[in-house]
């Protein structure tokens, strides 16, 4: 049962971990209504909901790879003293409450934002707006797969990037076919990531986009506004939340290991 | 035989400050101590290293100049390391293929290509592998392969062999020598073995600068640095002839020995092997023989034989004994003792 | 290793400690309030202890055990569920009303003229259905013969004056209590019918108070003494 390097009272915390973790979980499985759960999700605010959010968090996680690819590359092989502060920055709304990333997108993208009163004059109004719960849950999960993806790029070194163009490549066919296939394993995994983050994004779409159905109000907001009026459907559809939770993050492994 | 490369260049952080050129179609050694700037001279022609300031020409085209520098993936250079970094997610073949696809070519005549370059190097075989299933051995003729299917105007090797099993060496250098026969080859190694089966010319540098050049033969023969007697296997001694086959190390010791050609007065080096170094401690009576005063520096244990480094007239020579011999003089560091070469085995040359 | 007597000691010294964490020292008793009621409650007591909340969720608090004194709702509702459930000792009484007004941006930029047909296309913002001031807008608007069409249904009341108040609102639904609290930034507008069907506030002693005589004190302070302070938050006294 021990090996080197496993001292034997390392079993005590960690059994005590995976109960401070999965006895709540199991705890929500047993209460669930699991004899009304088609009923339940078959309902319009259900649908709407859980279409929403994988709509909403499909979108910001593509935008994420997007941007995140190409920033992850930056801070891991730019030159200079200012890498370390951009990283330090982007690390910010990881830790941030969610609350207060909602009220600095408010401030700065709200009708009367900063940019965002500029927007208003030429139409552009992002409050309440599909767009803004896009917005949020980019804003909040951006960063995990910078900091994930970045991580491993600085691990994997350059040596094979610079074999490649002296063979030839240019710099953009080096990314496609010699850095991302590298990295893919923590390009899925830092993904997965995002797409959970995003999933569960609640303050900072509450405070910026507004709680509309079917516009706004994303599964985390249904099932807060219906934990004391319908329990059960708040429980059913948190099933439904811990489940696509669970599938995204196997699913990630799974294609991880396949990979590297 | 015209100039295939030519560098003349400085790198001030990298200490570096040279001017070396390379004819078509032969292969230059460039050896010298670690840090003395054979990887760099290597990265200035391949483009990943930009100087301060200076010219590197290759063809007559000029890739890195005043208001010039060519980036790395649009000079036509090889390159080979120690470690041979092949792509792990692709196959050997594809990995051969890579640079064809990369400029362009079709993925059907890419891997043609690819695999009668394969099969140039005897890895036919390992088409379909995994870079991980190979040994480093394999993997260096497959890096090899990948580098020559491009078809390089130059070829760069930092030592290639270095990282390889004793007994995989000697295949691969032998691979190196017909593959790479009239291919314009710059390669940086520490080994001699390289340097004597596969170079024509060498270069030697020291603290990024040249401080001996010529043909391999030459420089081997008669080595002019410590560095370049250590790194051949000889003793080298400096001092002054007055004209005669003699040297003088100081005022009252000289080392006498044959002379090839002339001997004009002047800086003049004995070259000798270890082997030919005898160790006393009195003096003998015998046949002409030089008796050198020195002084034991070390006792290293090798074998078959013990290598003694021992001063004389403040500079280093060294002595293979072997162990019974070391035993008898009971040789310790500190002993005064007489090194004795016969002249017969001492070679001396100008400068 | 310890004694037994260390042991027996250590054990007790854990206890005292649990013990301190009990709530409330001496008679000051431990309040759930609606939200409405987090600025004007504080002023009246300052001993009790208030946890401040949406008449649901202290209600679900109670269900789950939760150790209060007193429970002061902003809706007969989950008043009514509270003493059919049990968790009320004796019978709860109203403490005050409070009527919805429409309110708008200090300086009006969608033009708004009351609650009327100038709230078409305007960004609306009320309250959730599920939550009183929410069911209670709609029954109003139903009833004035009013199109509502929101941009956000906010889970709190406080959330949607805070839409209004920032500007990113056009309009919203409070309570005239919200409006007073943010009389310069927001301008309130009376809505047909509101003050004939205010939201209702009660007050009920919570059943197995850990201080009984510090809540009936309390209970009896917000329907005696405490009705002017009430009347000067904006609340309507109780019908």
């Amino acid at each position: 049962m021990t090996g080197a390097g496993l001292p034997r009272w390392a079993w005590l915390p960690f059994a005590l971990a995976m109960a401070l973790l999965v006895i709540p979980l199991a705890g929500l499985l047993a209460r669930a209504p699991w004899a009304r759960l088609g009923e339940l999700l078959a309902s319009d605010r259900s649908r709407d909901a859980l279409l929403l959010s994988l709509a909403t968090c499909a979108a910001s996680t593509v935008i994420c790879l997007i941007l995140g690819v190409p920033t992850a590359l930056v801070l891991a092989r730019a030159r200079g003293q200012w890498v370390a502060a951009a990283r330090t920055l982007l690390t910010v709304p990881m830790v941030l409450p969610p609350v207060v990333a909602g009220l600095a997108l408010l401030t700065t993208l709200g009708r009367r934002g900063l940019l965002g009163q500029p927007l208003a004059v030429l139409g552009v109004e992002i409050g309440f707006t599909t767009a803004a719960v896009v917005v949020a849950q980019t804003f909040v999960a951006l960063p995990f797969l910078v900091v994930s993806l970045e991580g491993a790029l600085r691990t994997a070194g350059t040596d094979m990037e610079r074999a490649a163009a002296r063979l030839g490549a240019s710099p953009s066919y080096v990314l496609a076919r010699v850095t991302v296939p590298l990295v893919a394993p923590a390009i899925l995994s830092g993904t997965a990531l995002s797409f959970a983050r995003a999933l569960g994004e609640f303050g900072a779409t509450l405070t910026f986009a507004g709680s509309l159905q079917g516009v706004t109000r994303t599964l985390p907001l249904e099932i807060y506004l219906l934990r004391e009026s319908d329990t059960d459907l708040a429980l059913a559809l948190a099933i439904v939340l811990l489940g696509v939770s669970a599938l995204v993050v196997a699913a990630a492994a799974r294609l991880g290991r396949t990979h590297g | 035989m015209g100039e295939a490369i030519r560098v003349r260049a400085r790198h001030a952080a990298r200490g570096l400050d040279v001017d070396v050129t390379v004819p078509e179609g032969s292969m230059l050694a460039v050896v010298g101590p670690n840090g003395a700037g054979k990887s760099s001279l290597l990265q200035l022609i391949s483009g990943d290293l930009v100087p301060d300031d200076g010219e590197v020409t290759v063809h007559g085209r000029t890739l890195t100049g005043p208001d010039v520098h060519i980036p790395p993936h649009r000079r036509a250079v090889g390159y080979l390391e120690q470690r041979a970094l092949l792509f792990p997610h692709l196959t050997v073949v594809d990995n051969v293929a890579f640079g064809l696809r990369a400029r362009g070519r079709d993925r059907r005549a890419a891997r043609a290509r690819a695999a009668a370059e394969l099969a140039a190097v005897g890895c036919a075989d390992l088409a379909g592998s995994r870079p991980r299933e190979l040994s480093g051995g394999q993997q260096q003729r497959v890096a090899l392969a990948r580098a020559l299917a491009t078809d390089p105007e130059v070829l760069l090797l930092d030592e290639p062999l270095a990282a390889l099993d004793a007994g995989v060496a000697p295949e691969l250098r032998r691979l190196l020598r017909t593959r790479l026969r009239g291919v314009t080859t710059v390669i940086a190694t520490h080994d001699l073995l390289d340097v004597a089966a596969l170079a024509d010319r060498m270069v030697e540098l020291t603290g990024g600068r040249v401080t001996a050049e010529g043909h391999v033969d030459d420089l081997c023969q008669r080595p002019a640095s410590a560095f370049l007697a250590g790194f051949v296997g000889v003793n080298l001694l400096h001092g002054d002839t007055h004209g005669d086959a003699r040297v003088w190390l100081a005022p009252t010791i000289a080392i006498a020995g044959a002379v090839d050609g002339d001997l004009p007065p002047g800086p003049a080096r004995a070259v000798f092997a270890p082997a030919a170094v005898a160790v006393y401690r009195a003096a003998t009576h015998g046949s002409p023989r030089n008796e050198l005063p020195a002084v034991v520096v070390a006792v290293e244990d090798r074998w078959p034989v013990q290598r003694v480094t021992l001063a004389v007239a403040g500079q280093r020579i060294a002595a293979d004994l072997t162990p019974a011999s070391v035993r008898e003089l009971a040789l310790a560091p500190g002993d005064d003792v007489l090194a004795v070469v016969k002249a017969t085995q001492v070679a001396l040359h100008p400068g | 290793m310890a004694t037994i007597g260390q042991r027996v000691g250590a054990l007790v010294a854990v206890a005292a400690l649990a013990g301190c964490g009990q709530p409330a020292q001496g008679d000051a008793p431990v309040v759930f309030a609606a939200s409405s009621l987090s600025t004007v409650l504080p002023h009246l007591d300052d001993t009790a202890r208030f946890s401040f909340d949406g008449s649901t969720g202290l209600l679900d608090q109670l269900r789950s055990g939760a150790r209060a004194d007193v429970f002061v709702s902003a809706d007969h509702d989950t008043m009514l569920a509270a003493a059919e459930e049990g968790l009320l000792d004796g019978e709860p009484v109203m403490v005050a009303t409070n009527r919805l007004v429409l309110v708008v941006p200090a300086d009006n930029p969608a033009s708004v003229t009351g609650f009327d047909g100038s709230l078409a296309d305007t960004r609306l913002v009320v309250c959730a259905p599920e939550v009183p001031c929410g069911s209670g807008a709609r029954r109003l608007a139903e009833a004035a013969g009013v199109r509502l069409d929101p941009v956000s249904e906010e889970l709190k009341v406080t959330d949607v004056l805070g839409k209004v108040a920032s500007g990113e609102a056009d309009a919203g639904i409070v309570y005239a209590t919200d409006a007073a609290l943010a009389s310069d930034a927001v301008t309130a507008m009376e809505i047909p019918g509101a003050a004939a069907d205010p939201n209702t506030y009660w007050a009920g002693v919570v059943a197995q108070a850990p201080h009984p005589e510090g809540a009936e004190a309390f209970v009896a302070a917000l329907a005696g003494p405490w009705q002017a302070d009430l009347r000067a938050a904006g609340f309507g006294p109780p019908r």
